[in-house]
Parts: C-alpha cells; sequence; structure tokens
C-alpha cells in the first residue's frame, strides 16, 4: 500500500483511497475490541510464564526461563540429574492421541451422515440438521454426565451386551482412555458433520455422474471427483474437532476418572494445587503454540493444487 | 457465558435492591454441600439480616478468588492450615472471638491452636479425619490402614478410588512410610514415589463425588472424609470407615472474617451465634462431622453421638496429625511426584 509521493492521482485512485480509509475507520471499534480482549489476556499469560511462582498462588516478579525449561525437562528430584519431563511429554502425547483418534473417528461417522443429509430433499433436511444440532441444547457437563451413565458397569451398555449374552460380566468401560474417545467423538461429532455437509450440498452431480460415463467406478469417483471438492469441508471440520480436543477438560475428567491427564487437567493442577502459575501460563502458550501449528499445517495442507490426472 | 454474565448482573440488581429491605446483610463464602439452611434461615431471623452463601470447591479456590479482591464477603471458611496464610496476606480482621460472650463454649482442645494462637481471628466451624471408606460386603479384612488404597488386598484390587488431594494423599503415603509431613528427606520421598506409582495399577479412579458413589456401591473402596462417609452409610449401611494407624490427617475448618467485609459487624454476630451449642449442632445435624463446641451433643440426633465415624476409638486417636502448610520446596517435590503419579 506504499504511494510515492508527488505522483499525480486519478480521481478513481483517490476514491479507492478514501473508500480504504473509510473501512479502516468503520472496523477500528472491531479491531480495538479484537487487540484488547484477546490479546490482552494472552499478554498477560506470556508476561506470567517468564515470571517466578508465588509461595501459595500468583506470581513473584522476577524473570526466569524456569518455567520454559521445566516443560521439557525436568530435574530428577532424587539424583539431581537434568533429563527429558518424561512425566509432560507422556501427557502431551496422551492429548496429541486421542485428539488424532476423535478427528478421525467423527470424520468416518460424519461423512456418510453428511452425504446422507445432504442427498435428501429440503424439507428433510433441514429435519436432520435440526437433529444434529439437538445436542447442542443441553450443557457439556450434562451431557458428558449421561455419557457416564450409560458406560457404568450398571449402565445401558454392559447390561444390554449381557442380557444378549455377549458378556459374562460388565467389562469395565468407564474411567479408561476408550470411555475418553467414546465421549469426545460424541461431543464433537456435529462440529464434524456441519462443515462437510455444507460441503457436499455444493457438489454438483453432474460432474459424479460425468465420472460415471467415462467409466471411473465407485471408488475412483470418491477418489478422483468427491473428495477434492469436498477437501475444504474435511479440513475445516478436522480443525473445529481437533482444536477443542486438544484442549478438553471436562470429558477427560468424568469419564477417565482422573487417572490420567490430559493439557487441560495439567494446567489446571498447576493454577491450583500445584500453586505454579509460572508453569501453567507457558504450557498454556505452548498448548496456542500447537494449535497454530495445526492450522497453519491444514491451511497449507487446503490450498495445495490437487494434481489433474 | 454470557447466560452467567446475565445471571451475575441480575443478581447484583438483586443485591442491591433487598438492601433496602433488610436490616443488614452477610455475604458467607463456603465448601459446597456444607452450610445447614436451617442454620442460616434461624440467623436471619434472629438478626433481622440477609445471608448469601456461595460455594467453593477448594481451599486454592477460595484464597485466590479472596486475593484478587472484589468480591464481597464478609466470611470465610479456609482449613486450619491455610489460617497462617491468610493472616500473613493481611486478608483477615482480628475480630477476637476469644472475647466473645459464647467463646466459653468451645472445646477446651480447641481453644488455642496453632494455626491461630488463643484464637484471635477463627471460631471453629467443623473438624474431622482424611481416612478410608470400604464395602464391607467386598472386603471384610482390617480397614484400619492407609494399605486399602496403598497395597489393596486382593479383593478390591481394580476397585479402589483416590481422592485427588493431593496433600492429603501424598502426606498419608509419607505416613505409611514413616515419614513426617512437609519433610524435604529424598530418600522417604522416593519411597513414597515408588510405593504411590506401584499402586496406581490397582486403582479404579481418581475423583471426588465419594458420598454418592459409595451410597450407590460404584466405589467399594476409597480415600474419603469421615463426615462424607458417615453421609454414606446412612444410605448404605455395608459402607464402614478405617482410621489408618500409620497415620492420617485431622482438619478443622475454621470461620474468618475478611479484612474487607462491608458488613463486619453482621459477621461478629455470626462468629458468636455459631459457637452457640444449639446452633453448632445444626452445622454438624447436616454435614456431619464433629464441631468442637461443648454441649452441641444434646442438640444432635442419636445417631451422630455414637456414630464411628465421629468418634474415634481410642487406640487410633494418636495416629491422627494436624497437617502443617507445606511451603516452597516440599511443595514442588509433592508436585512432580503428583504430576509423575497422573502422567
Amino acid at each position: 500500500m506504499t504511494l510515492e509521493a508527488g505522483q499525480p492521482r486519478s480521481l478513481e485512485a483517490e476514491a479507492t483511497n478514501r473508500r480504504i480509509r473509510r473501512n479502516w475507520l468503520l472496523s477500528l471499534p472491531a479491531i480495538l475490541l479484537l487487540l484488547v480482549a484477546a490479546s490482552g489476556p494472552l499478554l498477560i499469560v506470556l508476561v506470567y510464564s517468564f515470571l517466578k511462582p508465588g509461595d501459595f498462588s500468583g506470581v513473584v516478579w522476577e524473570p526466569s526461563f524456569n518455567a520454559w525449561f521445566q516443560i521439557l525437562f525436568s530435574r530428577d528430584i532424587f539424583d539431581d540429574t537434568v533429563g527429558l519431563a518424561d512425566a509432560h511429554l507422556t501427557i502431551f502425547w496422551r492429548s496429541v492421541r486421542l485428539s488424532l483418534s476423535t478427528t478421525l473417528i467423527t470424520l468416518v461417522l460424519g461423512l456418510p451422515t453428511a452425504y446422507f443429509i445432504a442427498t435428501r430433499s429440503g424439507r428433510q433436511r433441514t429435519f436432520w440438521l435440526f437433529l444434529i444440532t439437538i445436542p447442542f441444547w443441553t450443557n457439556l457437563l450434562i451431557r458428558t454426565f449421561a455419557i457416564l451413565e450409560m458406560l457404568r458397569n450398571e449402565g445401558i451398555v454392559n447390561n444390554s451386551l449381557m442380557s444378549l449374552g455377549l458378556i459374562a460380566e460388565p467389562i469395565q468401560i468407564l474411567y479408561t482412555d476408550t470411555a475418553v474417545l467414546i465421549g469426545m467423538a460424541y461431543v464433537y461429532l456435529p462440529l464434524m458433520v456441519l462443515p462437510l455437509y455444507a460441503a457436499i450440498e455444493r457438489l454438483d452431480f453432474r460432474l459424479v455422474e460425468a465420472g460415471y460415463d467415462l467409466y471411473a467406478n465407485r471408488l475412483q469417483v470418491f477418489r478422483k471427483v468427491i473428495l477434492p471438492i469436498i477437501k475444504p469441508g474435511i479440513v475445516a471440520g478436522s480443525i473445529l474437532v481437533f482444536v477443542p480436543s486438544l484442549g478438553a477438560y471436562v470429558t477427560p475428567r468424568v469419564l477417565g476418572g482422573g487417572k490420567n491427564m490430559m493439557i487441560g487437567n495439567f494446567i489446571e493442577l498447576q493454577f491450583g494445587q500445584g500453586r505454579n502459575w509460572p508453569l501453567g501460563s507457558s504450557l498454556s502458550i505452548l498448548l496456542l503454540l500447537i494449535v497454530m501449528a495445526a492450522l497453519l499445517f491444514y491451511v497449507r495442507a487446503s490450498s495445495r493444487e490437487e494434481p489433474h490426472g | 457465558m454470557r447466560t452467567s454474565m446475565l445471571a451475575m448482573s441480575a443478581t447484583a440488581l438483586l443485591a442491591l435492591s433487598t438492601q433496602a429491605f433488610a436490616a443488614g446483610e452477610l455475604n458467607i463464602y463456603n465448601w459446597g454441600n456444607y452450610t445447614n439452611p436451617e442454620l442460616i434461615k434461624k440467623f436471619e431471623k434472629a438478626h433481622d439480616v440477609k445471608v448469601t452463601v456461595t460455594d467453593y470447591d477448594s481451599n486454592t479456590t477460595a484464597l485466590t478468588k479472596i486475593e484478587a479482591g472484589g468480591h464481597g464477603f464478609d466470611i470465610v471458611v479456609p482449613t486450619g492450615n491455610y489460617v497462617p496464610i491468610y493472616v500473613e496476606k493481611g486478608l483477615l480482621l482480628e475480630s477476637r472471638p476469644d472475647q466473645m460472650t459464647n467463646f466459653k463454649n468451645v472445646s477446651e482442645n480447641w481453644k488455642d491452636v496453632p494455626w491461630d494462637p488463643k484464637r484471635h481471628y477463627t471460631v471453629p466451624w467443623q473438624w474431622g479425619t482424611t481416612g478410608v471408606a470400604v464395602d464391607t460386603s467386598v472386603y471384610g479384612g482390617d480397614i484400619n490402614t492407609s494399605a486399602i488404597f496403598l497395597d489393596p488386598p486382593a479383593e478390591l484390587v481394580g476397585k479402589v478410588n483416590v481422592v485427588p488431594e493431593m496433600n492429603d494423599i501424598i502426606n498419608m503415603t509419607l505416613f505409611y512410610v514413616g515419614g513426617e509431613p512437609c519433610t524435604t528427606d529424598k530418600t522417604v520421598l522416593k519411597k513414597v514415589r515408588d510405593v504411590l506409582v506401584a499402586a496406581k495399577p490397582k486403582w479404579l479412579s481418581m475423583d471426588y463425588g465419594t458420598t454418592d458413589k459409595l451410597s450407590s456401591g460404584e466405589y467399594p473402596a476409597t480415600v474419603n472424609w469421615n463426615g462424607s462417609t458417615f453421609r454414606a452409610r446412612l444410605n448404605n449401611p455395608k459402607v464402614a470407615y478405617g482410621y489408618p494407624k500409620e497415620g492420617y490427617p485431622l482438619w478443622m475448618d475454621a470461620v474468618a472474617i475478611l479484612k474487607d467485609a462491608k458488613n463486619p459487624e453482621n459477621a461478629k454476630l455470626f462468629q458468636n451465634f455459631i459457637m452457640e451449642p444449639e446452633n453448632a449442632a445444626l452445622i454438624s445435624a447436616f454435614a456431619r462431622y464433629a464441631n468442637g463446641i461443648d454441649g452441641s451433643e444434646a442438640f444432635m440426633p442419636e445417631e451422630m453421638r455414637t456414630a464411628p465415624e465421629i468418634v474415634t476409638p481410642e487406640a487410633l486417636k494418636s495416629a491422627g496429625q494436624f497437617l502443617p502448610t507445606c511451603s516452597g520446596e516440599s511443595r514442588d517435590l509433592y508436585t512432580a511426584i503428583w504430576t509423575e503419579l497422573q502422567k
């Protein structure tokens, strides 16, 4: 946007400039709000991550890189040797693994669902979409406890499996990683279905027909015609599921029985009983960076041109 | 989020409007499911004061919120080992309960306590123990031991819950291996870590909500507080409470007035009010813990006076210990062990 001074400007350029200025001015309140409300708190978190923990809570205003050091490395509390922070890495890896699995499960379940809805007639479509959004009417915590009720040893799942004679005694599903995965897949499924639906709805089915006319089989049509077109929907859905899964707190806490932490629970520990706010802050920033890396990866993956063939 | 903001502003408006009607107000910040509504009603009637009770779930939550300021609370009920932190940070009003008319009712052993010498700040609310609760139909052996969760008997493997209270659990394990609370002795702490890490695969979960889950039989065994176990036993008679002979934590929650209280006079009235035996009995009748006020037993239901969860067996009395507030180095060591346990 650099304009060289002294150069004669056409009336048109003048008008464009005025319009740009007006647009900037009009969006100024929104930009200011975003800066204050979004960057402000983030800045506090960032600053806190470079301070020392206070004795009982809060921080001491002394600069320190200790919190960042603690994330990756730990001084063994017993023999004082410095090594990789095994506990922290395990927790991070569990979070990433569970979030990726959640994304994959919701994608596998969501794609046929979205396809089904998008290929119905107008009124039926509205009805099915309405059903998809119903879970959002209830608080997340209540839905999670409902899942807990179903997975319990005396819950619906175990009871029906037992009455069907498939198992002799209840299997322990609750308080395992499986329970967390079931809960997260359930909670985030609508976030996958909706963008997929939007993408499939725009799909021009004449292209599919053209594919068949050119002797492509079903798999080829799906891979070479449908998939490239709905890819933005897949990317959007995956982001919408992966990002909140990574920071999930309630679901692992309630369904996982609190035995194995995810990042969200680990951060909470630092602000609560651990009384180490700087470590909690640096972990929060790290989580943010992972999310940003994931977003960048997706953006690049979705903008890359598909080779024609 | 938006609804809660709306609800908050609505309550704020309500609070403003009620100010004009009641003679006074009192804002109490206390643990959840812990305050007898009858006690509050009685106090409101006696002193024409409108009382609002707000809940918290942990000492750290309460301390953080109060330190941040702007909370509007008059009274807080921290656990004994947190009282010195409040005092040191200058958050409490020296209300001198020891000079109040009902102070004579406080039991002799609660009149002078290490965390509040001569009771210049706080009044007893309730006190209790942290031990183990076991469903006796699942396990019939000796339950007066921390081995219930640190080395579970075969019947309880995979069925034990451990409440995620870092201090309680690590200190109980310290007692179990023969250490002192808040120790920085690494050989002892290493034993603590090894015992905990070895025990964890035999646990079912690490969660709260013990009263309900003991009642329903979902937790055949759990680390638990005595009053909560008492409430569970009333629903499920097979539940029994064990006092670990290796050592178990004692605690007392104490009523203190905040320095920036807007209604300090009403708060003082409340402190004096709950030292009246009849009123202290109301506190205990609800949450099922002992209260430290002499003569309150006379007003309590019969089952309170004889409950094995309230009356500590003579032989196990000496195993109970008040926990000091650990800070600095030992806290960091505790957190490191705790993180490794939950990784």
